[in-house]
């Protein structure tokens, strides 16, 4: 064992040591932060200032400067007494401060015509336009139900909003609080963590194999160790180069983010609390909370504010989370590292990888590609299945965890994932003792086949 | 006595058999040479001796017993096929193998310093491997091989690459190891390095072991019978002198004459003498004793009788 140690060292520090690992490490929290940041800094910044005059060819008691209220710091109303051509190219000239003429025609609603136009110099954007045209629409319903008899303020009062909470009932009748889109963003994050995982450092040991074997190091080495501890040392070693990777790049993004998130919103004299999804942003997709991991739902729920994610985030069961995260991460990595080591061995070098390579990539990707449906359906045959076969659960079950999965399931998958890690690191021991002697040899299936029963100590 | 026994090794591959009931005795404190041609089973047989690979069948003992895991601390190999971490600096490489071969840090530094003195190379200590020339690195490579001081050194084709001024320097540091009573055995093509510094040899061919022994007996044992006769007087009466019970096979005009025959029959140097004598004056007799090239040309091919090339000593 200790000279599995020795390996697992230097496979350790001579990646840790490279400046590529932590540019690799650093750069993407501070893109991800970045960009996020500047996405919510312009989402927060689309007030830029509109004027608009406005040319009414309709009912002037009903839209006139008293109805049509200010956005404040916004967009501004103006009437002008100036027919349509004329507001448009006072508009236009370069000294006029209005940037907009909205225009309504006289036929707006006895002709049927239900149109209103905007001309504009600058481009409002569309929180500016949906604000307009919601302006047009709530003087039209107020008109309406005035006209009607009926009290505005009776209609908003009567206007009642519910929240829909939903629980999961787990086995022994106990209540779960859950917010499903929280439930499907952890999952599918943790999956997508995974599968990165697996797929960059299985890769990495993949390559490592080969680099021992091109470079004739690797003779000299299993003089002194067995190819077993090479391999288990290398894989172990790798692994941990990845734990350190995740774990600094998981520090890095919060400390950014916290960062970002003072300095973006202190500017902007707004605190997270106060945070709505506004439904104009919230239509444009733009997810307001990523920064802090808590993910909101454009569309539906769209009005709910951020402290309920953060009850229904705090109610998971986050000791099942947590370790069903690091076991699956922990040996679907093992599982396969071990696999790619294999495939290492039995080529001289990369390009050759690929037809070893296939049916170890599409379980992997379609575990990833099937998240997507178990996402909708936690609980149905193909998140059942997928979460039980060995090669995709490691992906596929991390998208179910949130959303509770029986304990047997979990068991009897975690069971088969062991189980698999064993079979397979033997088998890959096998072809990897074997294949990194071999020189200059195409190597097909039938020949790895041989090589598991060749007899070595 | 013997270090190292390799009995009845076999090796079997999925389309051939790489060792055939190979053995193999090495003595201790002995150069001894393993010897054959390419794809004749030598690395499989040095291979199992350093563990990397098991035999099918057939034991390897050392040391009087059986080997163990634990003996590679004991064993140093340089394989024919090798090479270092090119990004990996030369010292920190030196010392992660030698960890492996169980030195503690300190120790594996201490004696890398010391023999990075020796072979002048001090300043290489933080260069990467990719910064160094070939020869550089094969001198790094056999450092490392000896870096543990093992009883056994194993170097497959220890001279191939090497330019003849680091060869020098490999060959002496061998017999200086031989001298410290370490055993080593190495394989080579190169017959002239088997001449100089091997005691013993075996020669491996299609999988087997078909000869073994000390070189000065193998090359007594393959006399082709023939000898060089120097002598003065004219070849005419003399070829006609060999009519019966001789073979010329080269003649050289000169002061003196030269002529290489073999003996045939039962015939012996006396009757070759009794010949000649009353043709030519016999200025010189002696016995073609072959080297370990024609030796091994002659076995490898097949052919019953040495090949009348490129006579030596």
């Amino acid at each position: 064992m200790g000279k599995t140690r020795i390996i697992i060292q230097r496979e350790y520090l001579s990646r840790v040591k490279k400046p590529s690992f932590w540019v690799m490490t650093i750069l993407p929290p501070f893109l991800i932060i970045g960009f996020s940041a500047i996405v919510i800094w312009l989402a927060l910044s689309e007030k830029s200032v509109s004027r608009v005059a406005v040319v009414n060819e309709w009912n002037d008691s009903l839209i006139n400067e008293r109805t049509l209220i200010d956005d404040k710091d916004h967009i501004y109303y103006d009437v002008v007494p100036l027919g349509r051509e004329e507001a448009i190219k006072m508009m236009s000239e370069k000294s006029s401060d209005y940037t907009a003429v909205l225009y309504i025609p006289a036929n707006l609603i006895e002709g049927g015509g239900r149109q209103i136009h905007l001309y504009f110099k600058k481009t409002p954007g569309m929180v500016a336009e949906e604000r307009i045209k919601s302006n047009i629409e709530r003087i039209l319903y107020q008109n309406q139900l005035e006209y009607n008899g009926i009290d505005l303020k009776k209609v908003e009062a009567s206007r009642i909003k519910v929240n829909l909470l939903s629980r999961k009932v787990d086995e022994s009748g106990k209540e779960v609080e859950t917010k499903t889109g929280i439930n499907m963003a952890l999952g599918f994050g943790m999956a997508i963590l995974i599968y990165m995982f697996i797929f960059l450092y299985g890769v990495q040991v993949m390559r490592g194999v080969i680099e021992e074997k091109v470079n004739r190091i690797v003779e000299i080495i299993v003089s002194s160790v067995r190819p077993f501890q090479l391999m288990l040392g290398k894989i172990i070693g790798i692994g941990m180069v990845g734990l350190t990777q995740i774990v600094l790049m998981i520090a890095f993004t919060f400390g950014l983010g916290i960062f970002a998130q003072n300095f973006v919103l202190s500017s902007k004299n707004i605190t997270p609390e106060t945070i709505k999804v506004d439904p104009g942003i919230a239509k444009m997709g733009v997810n307001m909370n990523t920064l802090e991991g808590k993910v909101v739902q454009s569309g539906s729920a769209s009005n709910i504010p951020v402290q309920e994610y953060i009850h229904a985030f705090l109610n998971l069961d986050f000791v099942t989370i947590i370790i069903s995260f690091v076991f699956y991460f922990l040996f679907g990595y093992l599982l396969y590292a071990s696999l790619f080591a294999a495939v290492g061995s039995a080529v001289d070098n990369e390009t050759d990888t690929q037809q070893f390579l296939l049916p170890l990539t599409i379980p992997l990707i379609l575990g990833f590609v099937a998240s997507q449906f178990i996402m909708q359906d936690p609980e149905g045959p193909v998140g059942f299945w997928m979460s039980i076969f060995p090669l995709t659960s490691p992906v596929a079950m991390l998208v179910r965890i949130p959303f509770g999965v029986p304990l047997w399931q979990l068991l009897l998958s975690m069971g088969l994932l062991a189980l698999t890690f064993v079979f397979t690191t033997w088998l890959a021991g096998k072809i990897y003792r074997t294949g990194i002697l071999m020189y200059g040899k195409k190597v097909s299936w039938k020949e790895l086949g041989k090589w598991l029963f060749y007899k070595n100590h | 006595m013997h270090l190292l026994v390799c009995e009845d090794i076999v090796k079997k591959y999925s389309n051939h058999l790489a060792l055939d009931r190979v053995s193999i005795h090495v003595p201790r404190g002995c150069v001894y040479g393993l010897l054959g041609p390419n794809g004749a089973g030598k690395t499989s047989l040095i291979r199992i001796i350093n563990q990397i690979t098991g035999p099918d069948s057939g034991n390897v003992m050392f040391d009087g017993r059986k080997i163990v895991a634990d003996d590679t601390a004991r064993v140093g190999y340089l394989p024919e096929e090798r090479g270092l971490y090119k990004k990996m600096k030369v010292g920190e490489q030196a010392v992660y193998l030698g960890r492996l071969k169980g030195l503690s840090k300190a120790e594996a530094r201490k004696r890398l310093k010391e023999w990075f003195e020796k072979f002048e190379m001090t300043a290489w200590w933080d260069k990467k491997i990719e910064e160094l020339s070939k020869g550089m690195q094969q001198k790094v490579q056999f450092i490392v091989t000896l870096l543990h001081d093992p009883e056994l050194l194993i170097l497959d084709e220890p001279f191939s690459g090497f330019d003849p001024i680091n060869a020098n320097l490999i060959k002496n540091e061998l017999l200086e190891q031989k001298k410290r009573g370490k055993t080593i055995i190495f394989s080579t093509h190169n017959m002239s390095s088997v001449e100089e510094l091997c005691d013993e040899i075996a020669l491996i061919h299609k999988s087997k072991t078909i000869l073994e022994g000390n070189v000065n007996e193998v090359r007594q044992a393959h006399k082709p019978g023939i000898f060089e006769l120097e002598f003065k007087g004219n070849f005419m009466g003399f070829t006609n002198a060999l009519w019966t019970g001789f073979e010329l096979l080269e003649k050289t005009e000169g002061k003196p004459n030269k002529a290489r025959i073999r003996l045939l029959g039962k015939s012996t140097p006396n009757d070759l003498l009794a010949a000649v004598l009353p043709v030519a004056e016999v200025v010189g007799l002696r016995e073609i004793i072959p080297g370990m090239n024609e030796i091994f040309i002659s076995l490898v091919s097949g052919k019953t009788e040495a090949a009348p090339v490129n006579f030596t000593e």
